[in-house]
């Protein structure tokens, strides 16, 4: 289903024509017959022109985490992963299976990331991120809340363990520029993170959890911070990574290099790359068109099983003779 | 009842379907050794132990409260000498405190009152534990607020009635009296006043604190005081002063004595006290204290001396609430609660187990796990962070979900069904179908927490004077030496007004005019001159002289007609001294010692030598006159067993006999009857009983008993001289109300201290007993005959009723011809059965029967028999009475209701309603009950369905989390689940909704089953409901997971959705179930969701939460609302389903009334009814 306002432009312009006429000859005008012009009489209302399109959402995933392991690390991933001198780059190779009209939105997946589980949900200080009077505001954020040389900005294991695998495409050795900008919300961006608090004593510790940030940049403008620090609600979750802005082509070959630096193998998480176009319902999910249709044809269903049992079997409503007391104990009323 | 003849084993049982059952009870008529006076208890019921079916019960109390004072429980008066009195006794000063708290007293007292509540422990250990720190769920706002914002709400209220209380005591303690102080009277404040001093009274005042009377305006020391405000009789009541201190000038000589009298009580008809004055010692009793509250009338002025002050005075004492009843439906309620309690246990039993295995199974990666980091590696040494090993881990999980589930228990529920029960009593107080315009009296809601059980009663026990009759007596009928005089009445009535006599120019004539038997009137009129006029002519002056009536001569009009007004505190007495006057013999002043009466236009003046008050144990009362001539008579008049046994035997035995006959004539026309006699007294007797008197009523120890004895010796010997027959009216709408409550499947039960033919009588005119009833009729006087009875009475009833199957099932045509039983029993069979194994016998006979009357019963046997059918069934029990005999009664049955009428308010104070007329009992129970059962059942279960739904919600998100008690709908908006988003449409769902119109209600009196067969709240429901809430709860919950599986909804977001379908979902569910919509429902419920989008836009609007601006973003997609639309869809399918089939195919009562009072209100008078019984509305004044 796709939407065009095109209408309202077409016919300014109309209307304009229709003063200049009238105001050359005002005279013989009096008299015309020609019809005044409106947009109501001209049908030429501002509307807007649904067309009935299977508004089809293409969705490409890809899991890495397994593929992105070299092979003689294949038994021992924890180390490899958390090797710094491992080299983590990896390079996929992805198939449109049908046009994608841009924007094309880059998603990571992660499954089994417990971002709803209550020490990690509470580790984090809302307070601090948003204004830089609250610097020292870690109460919650143990154990990554204070480091030695002062408050961590931001503090809480949320923001320790920031997801760092970053993605580079490529579509017949031509980059494809991916837009990271926007995709955090904007209420996030105004009011909830402080454009005067930049991070600060980040990911210092002795262990590193994730990203680190680039302390020159304040938090209202570190977007995959922000979109992170929204904590999904459920352990197989997906979060925005940006945008390619182009259409993909069906069976074009996405080359993805990826670096793969985030450690879900200590718990056995998953990590997915998805590449999806959306629709006005949001992204692929045929639940609730299953859902929809169960349910309508039981209303349906039930619909036409009343009107028959009506039909085969009423009961005429609010006769007396019904009541308990009215009725003879053979159980037949009348 | 000495005298009684004993009576074997007389019940009587006529054959089946006889179309009169009504078997001549002559045989037992000897037995009959009922009062037809009333019999009242006036010794404070509530304070005693309580004992039944004891014949020795009554009169033991009575003792009691007349026992002799003891030097230590007594409390010593200095008259006139306020400082003495008060310098070694703490003494009550006379300032009243009726407030519960003062500013400084008000938070702790107030707390402390509040947290008397179970619910609010529950409240205040949840809030308490969330403020440990490793059980931190909620902040510390959010777990404070619904326990703050109860106790504030109810410390508001107490504050405003307490406020209320606090300025109407500021009133009354500065109201104004003149006191003696330093020989003159002044002015001074009520609170002022100390025990000890001398107050005068004058004419319309209110009298300040109980006072002894020492001299009034009348020189023969009476006053009389209205005692509205203390027990709500408006007649007045006379007081005396003592003739030692009459004379006294207060102002002139000074007035010294001590006054011995018992501790405050609660007893406002009894006092007990000695007065010490001028060396002699008197004696004072009730009749000599005018008591606070009360007010003096046509009396100038009043002098006498404080006894009790302040809340030591009899109103103050007698001032406390109602007691305090718990419903049914609550305790039914309970035994879910306590279910729900092992359902929240459960829940939290789960998310522990299964916390502890994924931690057990993840113990190796938890140090380094991004999402737990067991591990600390800040300081220097690496440590555990907020680890406290598996085990208090676990621990501590149960606590959090203890929690988190904690509205699980509707603890909300108790305060909304507070609140409920408060509207649904304003709306019984101002119906207009319960005021009662004759005494000007509404409805009265005293206990507020058994609203609900007026829906389920099964049993009513009704008292019969004035519960059933209006308690206004009218002299019908007497039986004079032998003749009945009763016919032809009302032909003399409209000739003339009455009976008047003129006496200096004006014309005195009785205020009532009573109907007259033109035989009589012309013998009265007669004289004494033939045989029958003499004794027409004792016995009417025995009427007018023997009682303790005062005769009241107010103006009318017209300045030459004076009306005279009979008070008096026995009904009875007011009507015969009418009747006396109508037939010429008019009482027109009474004192102390002297009664002026009007014989046929002659005024004679008699000394009233001596009076024996009516007591309860001799039944009777007397008077000595001293005749002008010089002779002395004593006038008796009582009960008729009492008096028969003090009869002259070797005297007229006809007449005896006929007149016996007359009385149990009288007494089958429900008439209450009185005998009277006489007798006069040789100068020697007279002396003899004059230096007994004088003794006895001075005497110290035991003065009641022997001035009982006293009594008796002189009430000996007697020449009858007739009987009176009171007739005792029907209250209106009596039998309709009778009629309907049995149609709608009540048991009625008359209880009444009449005699079994009275009794009988007034059955059969109040249409509880009907003619197609066979009546079983125990009168026994011992046990083994008791016994043989009751057992040949059970094997009959069951006889009758196995009779009356069989012609059903053979004949199966109607199903009412079962044959009716009625069961007669009488107070002495009773003493037998209560209390023994016979109980178990009369209770199941009772239950075969379909109409219980109990006669001559005693105040503690009513309560006994109450306490027979409660021990026995689960049914409800309603007492229903208007004296202080039926307090008892009203405390023992699970709800009491009072009548507030000619009695006196004990029975109201006792009682959890009172109402003007017995008739308001078919409304009360029949439609308010009924709505208010109806309401509260349903109050419950959708509470309990509106709490689980959410816990439900929450406790499966948790099973996505690690086990880890997150909530991803905000803690505010789990705080304000119950408390804003959805509490308001089930309070006023709970106080508004009506399932049937009162019409439909009182047409068919049997939908008052459903109460019965507990149709609104039982088990079977609350299990559907609970399946129902489950897949309601998951259908919620699983919808917007599947949808958002894997997709980038974030926990606020989803939280907001799951919030939102929650509280939609339950209000629709609600709205599907509301019967009857008005505006007020429309607000409710629409107004409840927008108030929950308001706030959970309100929550999301706060940056530092972490949900900032969630809804904005959500409402923005699609999915949000598809996902809305799908839930409530789904969610509420199945219920609907099963409403819609049951209520098509297995259609309850109330819903075909229902249906009929929508589809056929047009075609109703077209007479489709079929076998119906149509009742018809109350007649509606």
């Amino acid at each position: 289903m796709e939407m065009d306002t095109n209408g309202a432009t077409t016919s300014s312009a109309a209307g304009g024509g229709s003063t200049s006429t009238s105001d050359s000859s005002s005279a013989a005008k009096k008299n015309s017959k020609k019809p005044k012009y409106s947009r109501f009489t001209q049908q030429e209302l501002p509307a807007c022109k649904p067309i009935l399109t299977p508004g089809l959402v293409v969705e490409i995933v890809d899991r890495y985490d397994e593929g992105c392991v070299p092979s003689n690390y294949s038994n021992d991933k924890l180390a490899y992963i958390q090797s710094s001198r491992t080299n983590k780059s990896c390079t996929r190779t992805l198939s449109v299976p049908k046009l994608m009209k841009g924007p094309v939105f880059i998603y990571y997946q992660l499954d089994n990331f417990y971002q709803n589980h209550r020490r990690y949900v509470k580790s984090r200080s809302d307070k601090q991120l948003r204004s830089k009077a609250y610097e020292s505001e870690t109460k919650n954020c143990d154990p990554e809340g204070i480091s030695p040389d002062g408050p961590i900005v931001p503090c809480g294991l949320i923001a320790w363990s920031l997801f760092n695998d970053t993605y580079g495409f490529s579509v017949k050795s031509k980059m494809l520029e991916v837009n990271k900008k926007n995709i955090a919300w904007d209420s996030d961006k105004e009011n909830k993170f402080g454009s005067d608090v930049y991070p600060k004593n980040f990911q210092i510790g002795g262990l590193i959890g994730g990203a680190t940030l680039n302390s020159s940049i304040p938090l209202s403008e570190q977007e995959d911070l922000i979109v992170w620090m929204r904590t999904a609600a459920l352990p197989t979750f997906r979060k925005l990574y940006g945008r390619i802005e182009e259409d993909l082509q069906a069976n074009e070959q996405i080359t993805v290099v990826i670096q793969n630096n985030y450690n879900t193998y200590s718990f056995g998480g998953k990590k997915k790359l998805v590449l999806s176009t959306t629709s006005w319902i949001g992204g692929k999910n045929d639940f609730l068109g299953v859902a929809y249709i169960t349910v309508g044809g039981l209303c349906l269903f039930l619909a036409v099983s009343f009107i028959l049992l009506y039909v085969i079997k009423p009961r005429p409503l609010g006769d007396p003779s019904y009541l308990s007391w009215n009725r003879s104990p053979a159980g037949n009323p009348t | 009842m000495d005298s009684k003849i004993p009576v074997e084993n007389l019940f009587s049982i006529e054959p089946v379907l006889s179309s009169s059952s009504r078997r001549s009870i002559s045989t037992h008529s000897k037995a009959s050794s009922g009062n037809s006076i009333r019999e009242v208890n006036f010794s404070d019921l509530g304070s005693k132990p309580v004992r039944y079916g004891s014949h020795g019960a009554e009169s033991e109390t009575y003792s009691m409260s007349q026992k002799e004072i003891n030097d230590e429980d007594a409390r010593l008066v200095q008259i006139n000498d306020p400082v003495k009195t008060n310098e070694r006794f703490e003494f009550a000063g006379n300032s009243i405190r009726t407030g519960k708290y003062s500013i400084l007293t008000f938070l702790p007292r107030n707390l402390f009152e509040q947290f008397h509540r179970v619910a609010y422990i529950y409240f205040l250990v949840i809030a308490v534990l969330n403020q440990l720190p490793q059980l931190a769920v909620f902040g510390r706002g959010a777990s404070i607020m619904p326990l703050a914002i109860v106790l504030l709400v109810t410390a508001v209220k107490d504050a405003y009635e307490d406020y209320r209380r606090h300025r109407s005591d500021t009133i009354e303690n500065n109201r104004l009296a003149s006191v003696l102080v330093n020989d003159h009277f002044q002015q001074k404040k009520w609170k002022n006043i100390q025990v000890g001093e001398i107050i005068k009274i004058h004419a319309n005042e209110t009298i300040p604190c109980d006072m002894v009377l020492l001299s009034t305006s009348d020189p023969t020391g009476v006053a009389y005081v209205q005692t509205i405000n203390l027990d709500g009789e408006s007649n007045l009541k006379t007081r005396y002063a003592k003739q030692e201190t009459v004379l006294k000038i207060t102002e002139k000589e000074k007035i010294a004595g001590l006054i011995k009298c018992e501790k405050p009580n609660r007893n406002i008809y009894g006092f007990q006290a000695n007065m010490e004055i001028d060396g002699k010692r008197v004696s004072l009793g009730p009749s000599n204290i005018i008591l606070r509250g009360c007010e003096l009338k046509n009396t100038a002025w009043a002098v006498g001396v404080a006894v009790y002050a302040g809340r030591e005075t009899k109103v103050m004492l007698n001032s406390s609430g109602a007691p305090s009843k718990r419903s049914r439906l609550e305790t039914h309620m309970n035994s879910e609660i306590i279910f729900l309690s092992l359902f929240l246990i459960a829940l939290c039993t789960v998310v522990s187990v299964c916390a502890a295995v994924w931690l057990r199974r993840h113990r190796d990666e938890l140090d380094y796990l991004p999402f737990y980091r067991r591990k600390d590696f800040s300081e220097a040494e690496e440590e555990n962070y907020n680890y406290y090993g598996w085990g208090l881990e676990i621990f501590f999980t149960f606590l959090m979900s203890v929690i988190v589930f904690q509205i699980m228990i509707p603890i909300s529920l108790y305060i909304s069904m507070e609140l409920v029960r408060v509207g649904q009593a304003y709306f019984m107080i101002r119906d207009t179908q319960m005021y009662d315009e004759s005494s000007d009296s509404r409805f009265q809601c005293r206990a507020l927490n058994i609203n609900e059980d007026l829906g389920q009663i099964k049993y009513v026990f009704s008292d019969k004077t004035g519960t059933l009759t209006e308690n206004k007596m009218e002299f019908q009928c007497a039986s004079i030496w032998g003749v009945d005089y009763s016919g032809g009445k009302a032909t003399s009535q409209d000739q003339e007004d009455g009976y008047f006599v003129e006496v200096d120019g004006k014309v005195l004539r009785p205020k009532m005019k009573v109907k007259t038997d033109p035989e009589l009137l012309q013998i009265a009129k007669n004289g004494k001159e033939t045989k029958d006029g003499c004794h027409v002519h004792d016995f009417f002056l025995a009427l007018a002289a023997c009682n303790t009536i005062v005769p009241l001569i107010l103006d009318t009009p017209d300045p030459i007609v004076k009306l005279i007004d009979y008070q008096g505190e026995s009904p009875d007495e007011q009507a015969l001294v009418y009747a006396a006057a109508s037939y010429g013999f008019m009482l027109i002043e009474r004192t102390s010692g002297h009664v002026v009466i009007d014989i046929q236009g002659v005024r004679q003046r008699f000394n009233v030598l001596g009076l024996h008050e009516f007591d309860s144990d001799r039944k009777r009362m007397s008077v000595i006159l001293g005749f002008p001539d010089q002779s002395v008579k004593v006038f008796v008049k009582g009960a008729d067993t009492s008096m028969f046994s003090v009869m002259d035997r070797s005297m007229n035995i006809n007449v005896k006999r006929i007149t016996e006959a007359h009385l149990y004539s009288y007494s089958s026309l429900g008439l209450r009857t009185l005998v009277v006699g006489m007798r006069e007294l040789s100068t020697s007797e007279f002396d003899d009983w004059h230096s007994a008197f004088e003794a006895a009523s001075t005497a110290l120890m035991g003065r009641a008993s022997l001035l009982r004895k006293v009594a008796s010796n002189i009430e000996n010997n007697l020449c009858i001289l007739g009987a009176s027959g009171i007739e005792d009216k029907l209250q209106q709408g009596v039998p309709e109300a009778i009629e309907s409550l049995r149609t709608a499947g009540i048991k009625v039960w008359v209880l009444t201290g009449d005699k079994q033919e009275t009794a009988i009588s007034i059955g059969y005119s109040s249409k509880l007993l009907t003619s197609k009833m066979t009546q079983i009729i125990i009168n026994s006087n011992s046990m083994e005959s008791c016994r043989k009875s009751l057992e040949d009475a059970i094997i009959m009833s069951k006889k009758l009723t196995t009779i009356s199957g069989n012609i059903n099932n053979t004949g199966g045509t109607l199903g009412t011809v079962l044959t009716p039983v009625a069961l007669i029993i009488d107070g002495t069979s009773l003493v037998y059965i209560l209390d023994s194994e016979l109980e178990e016998r009369l209770f199941q006979l009772a239950c075969n029967c379909s109409v219980v009357l109990c006669c001559r019963v005693a105040p503690l046997q009513k309560a006994g028999i109450v306490s027979l059918v409660k021990k026995r069934t689960v049914d409800m029990t309603l007492a229903i009475g208007d004296g202080a005999n039926d307090v008892s009664m009203i405390q023992m049955a699970d709800v009491g209701v009072g009548i507030s009428g000619q009695e006196g308010r004990q029975a109201v104070m006792a009682s959890d309603f009172a109402m003007g007329q017995f008739r308001f009992l078919v409304t009360l129970l029949l439609v308010h009950g009924h709505w208010n059962y109806q309401r509260m059942g349903y109050m419950i279960l959708y509470n309990f369905y509106r709490n689980a739904v959410f816990v439900l919600v929450l406790f499966w998100y948790v099973l996505f989390t690690c086990f880890t008690l997150t909530t991803a709908i905000t803690e505010w908006s789990s705080v304000l689940y119950s408390v804003i988003y959805t509490s308001v449409p089930t309070i006023v769902v709970g106080i508004l909704d009506k399932d049937l119109n009162r019409r439909t209600l009182l047409k068919y009196p049997q939908l008052y089953g459903a109460g019965h067969r507990q149709e609104c709240y039982n088990k079977r429901l609350f299990w559907i409901t609970m399946i129902d809430t489950f897949w309601q709860s998951a259908v919620a919950f699983f919808i917007p997971l599947l949808a958002y599986w894997g997709g980038t909804i974030d926990a606020s977001s989803i939280g907001d959705l799951w919030t939102l379908a929650v509280v939609i979902l339950v209000n629709l569910h609600l709205a599907m179930d509301v019967i009857r919509w008005n505006w007020i429902t429309h607000v409710a419920i629409w107004g409840s969701i927008i108030a929950t989008f308001i706030c959970v836009i309100i929550i999301d609007a706060i940056p530092t939460l972490v949900g900032y601006w969630a809804i904005f973003e959500i409402v923005k997609t699609g999915k949000f609302w598809l996902c809305l639309l799908a839930i409530i869809v789904a969610a509420l399918i199945p219920r609907f389903v099963v409403k819609v089939l049951y209520q098509l195919y297995t259609p309850c009562d109330v819903q075909i009334a229902r249906e009929a009072e929508k589809f056929r209100t047009l075609s109703e008078s077209a007479a489709v009814e079929i076998e119906m019984n149509p009742i018809l509305d109350p007649p509606r004044r």
